[in-house]
């Protein structure tokens, strides 16, 4: 029993280091390398690959581009959420429970269903190929779920901390920013983590709403894939540096991710 | 449990949110239903279609088969992943130094591009030189996932539960942490075997999670795109075009926008109601 309870974490990690592993291998490999045959690991180290992507203006906007429009979807997702997670959590309205699951209907409609019409309501507003448009368009399905994390932990605060500090000659503003807020900070970590996170996988909607000035690298990465031949190489360097930045948000909210979902209501 | 009070200022708090969804939400899907009841030559002409092309997506054989194989997919990958997800997160550490390195380890599929999971997938199972495809070669086994069906629908499902079955692990995980230990010692006083303390005290616990990771996981496989356009891109032939793939070649590759669009509105419908189906039977008998 005790072998097993070690053996099965191990082995599932074994299972997702492999395609990883084979990626960043690839990524130091030559073009030929790659084409003349199959080698476990790189024979002829090369950093060429990412001297490409670090010195060709297309290739590094990319990564620009799409840091910029999640950033952005990130903040407006949580800065809207915030005061209605309150709402939720605090006060019955009418039509609250209605709206909350209409919130939630928004993550299941397919993007697919959506590319098309998007971009025929963003160009109409004049918004097409900027970051704002995909930062919003993003927030169809990052919002409800902001909302849907944050209501969960505004729930497990005690109401009374509410009405002790409006006694206290509190104004709501105030109450909510320095009180408030800081009770419920590990929930605003979670809820951006899944914001950044949904938002940076996202390629479908970006790629409908961008044509060269906001860009994301995932556009970037399949236009190469198909026209510049079979730069397998170059691809895997593409796809190595879009791992990094989201691991190193995962670093930062190690200890909150597992929360997450957890203290959410469904 | 607190008690919510009644009151319609909560209106104001949730305008915003309301104001950007609706955005987002209602002109586009607006749209949609647009098209879908209008035939259209080009030159922005559009005609009064009625119900047409929704008889005409409802009783075309292309629309079953798509259905068929899409349904099929959400099956086995949630036969897979939910199980094996919480029987990860039963084996897990409770506490120490190799619960976040598990953790971090376990979510970084999570966290990479839909596109590059595709591509990482082509890349290790080309069958030429990929790590995978000619391990499997070599040892004798024919494996090709561009010419076989069966290798292609293999290869896709193996990269589904790489790409989601950490998120069960996270939700399972996080509901099991939430159990106390006085709840293991009772039941190891009781003399309660690991199947009974599993039923009577892991799975009740963990039941909520689990909805939430049984919806998201059926929300999202349903939906797949991006990955298996990128691996496969629907085939060999169509053997593995599912509904979306099906629906972009429709939209975009043949511009059939009415089609295109009562498919999209059947399809969502179709989503809403096994997702509420899920849902009220996961909730039954709470509150």
């Amino acid at each position: 029993m005790r072998y097993v309870s070690w053996l099965v974490p191990t082995l599932y990690i074994l299972f997702l280091m492999v395609p990883i592993y084979w990626l960043v291998a690839m990524s130091f490999k030559t073009t030929n390398e790659i084409l003349g045959g199959f080698s476990l690991y790189p024979q002829e180290f090369t950093f060429e690959n990412y001297a490409v992507i670090f010195t060709d203006p297309t290739w590094y906007w990319g990564y620009i581009n799409s840091l910029i429009y999640v950033s952005i979807n990130t903040v407006v997702s949580v800065g809207v959420a915030l005061p209605a997670a309150y709402a939720f959590s605090r006060y019955r309205f009418l039509g609250d429970k209605h709206l909350f699951f209409w919130l939630l209907t928004n993550r299941m409609a397919p993007p697919a269903v959506f590319a098309l019409p998007f971009f025929q309501l963003y160009s109409a507003v004049n918004l097409f190929d900027t970051h704002v448009a995909v930062a919003l368009a993003h927030c169809l399905f990052n919002i409800p779920l902001a909302v849907w994390i944050l209501e969960g932990f505004m729930r497990g605060v005690p109401k009374e901390l509410d009405e002790t500090a409006f006694i206290d000659g509190y104004s709501f503003p105030r109450f909510f920013l320095k009180i408030f807020l800081p009770t419920i900070r590990s929930g605003v970590g979670v809820a951006a983590f899944f914001c950044f996170m949904f938002s940076w996988v996202e390629l479908l909607l970006a790629k409908t709403l961008t044509a060269v000035e906001a860009k994301p690298i995932a556009a970037t990465m399949t236009k190469t894939a198909s026209s510049a031949g079979y730069e397998l190489g170059l691809l895997a360097a593409a796809g190595v540096l879009t791992i990094v930045p989201g691991a190193i948000v995962i670093y930062f909210v190690r200890n909150y991710i597992a929360k997450g979902f957890a203290l959410g209501r469904v | 449990m607190t008690t919510k009070t009644m009151d319609q200022r909560g209106w104001w708090f949730v305008l915003p949110v309301l104001l950007l969804v609706a955005f987002n939400a209602l002109v586009p899907l607006m749209t949609v239903v647009n098209y879908s009841v209008q035939e259209t030559f080009g030159n922005n002409q559009f005609f009064w279609s009625g119900v047409r092309w929704y008889e005409e997506v409802l009783t075309s054989e292309r629309f079953h088969a798509a259905l068929g194989r899409q349904l099929m997919f959400t099956a086995i990958i949630l036969a897979i992943e939910i199980p094996l997800g919480v029987a990860i997160a039963l084996c897990m550490p409770k506490k120490g130094i190799w619960v976040p390195v598990c953790l971090i380890l376990m979510a970084l599929p999570l966290l990479i591009p839909w596109n590059v999971v595709g591509a990482m997938w082509n890349i290790l199972a080309l069958p030429d030189i990929g790590l995978l495809g000619y391990t499997l070669n070599a040892s004798g086994i024919d494996y090709n996932f561009t010419q076989d069906p069966l290798d292609a629908w293999i290869t896709i499902v193996a990269m589904d539960v790489w790409h989601w079955t950490s998120l069960v692990v996270l939700l399972a995980y996080a509901g099991l942490s939430s159990i106390p230990d006085a709840f293991y010692q009772a039941a190891k006083i009781d003399g309660a075997s690991r199947w009974a303390v599993f039923k009577y005290i892991e799975l009740p616990k963990m039941k909520r999670v689990l909805t939430i990771a049984i919806l998201l996981r059926f929300m999202d496989s349903f939906m797949i795109y991006t990955e298996i356009s990128v691996l496969t891109g629907g085939g060999p032939g169509n053997a593995t075009t599912f509904l979306s793939i099906d629906l972009v070649k429709i939209a975009l590759g043949q511009f059939d926008l009415g089609p295109a669009a009562a498919m999209s509105l059947i399809y969502f419908l179709i989503t809403l109601l096994v997702s509420w189906l899920f849902y009220t039977l996961m909730t039954r008998g709470e509150e």
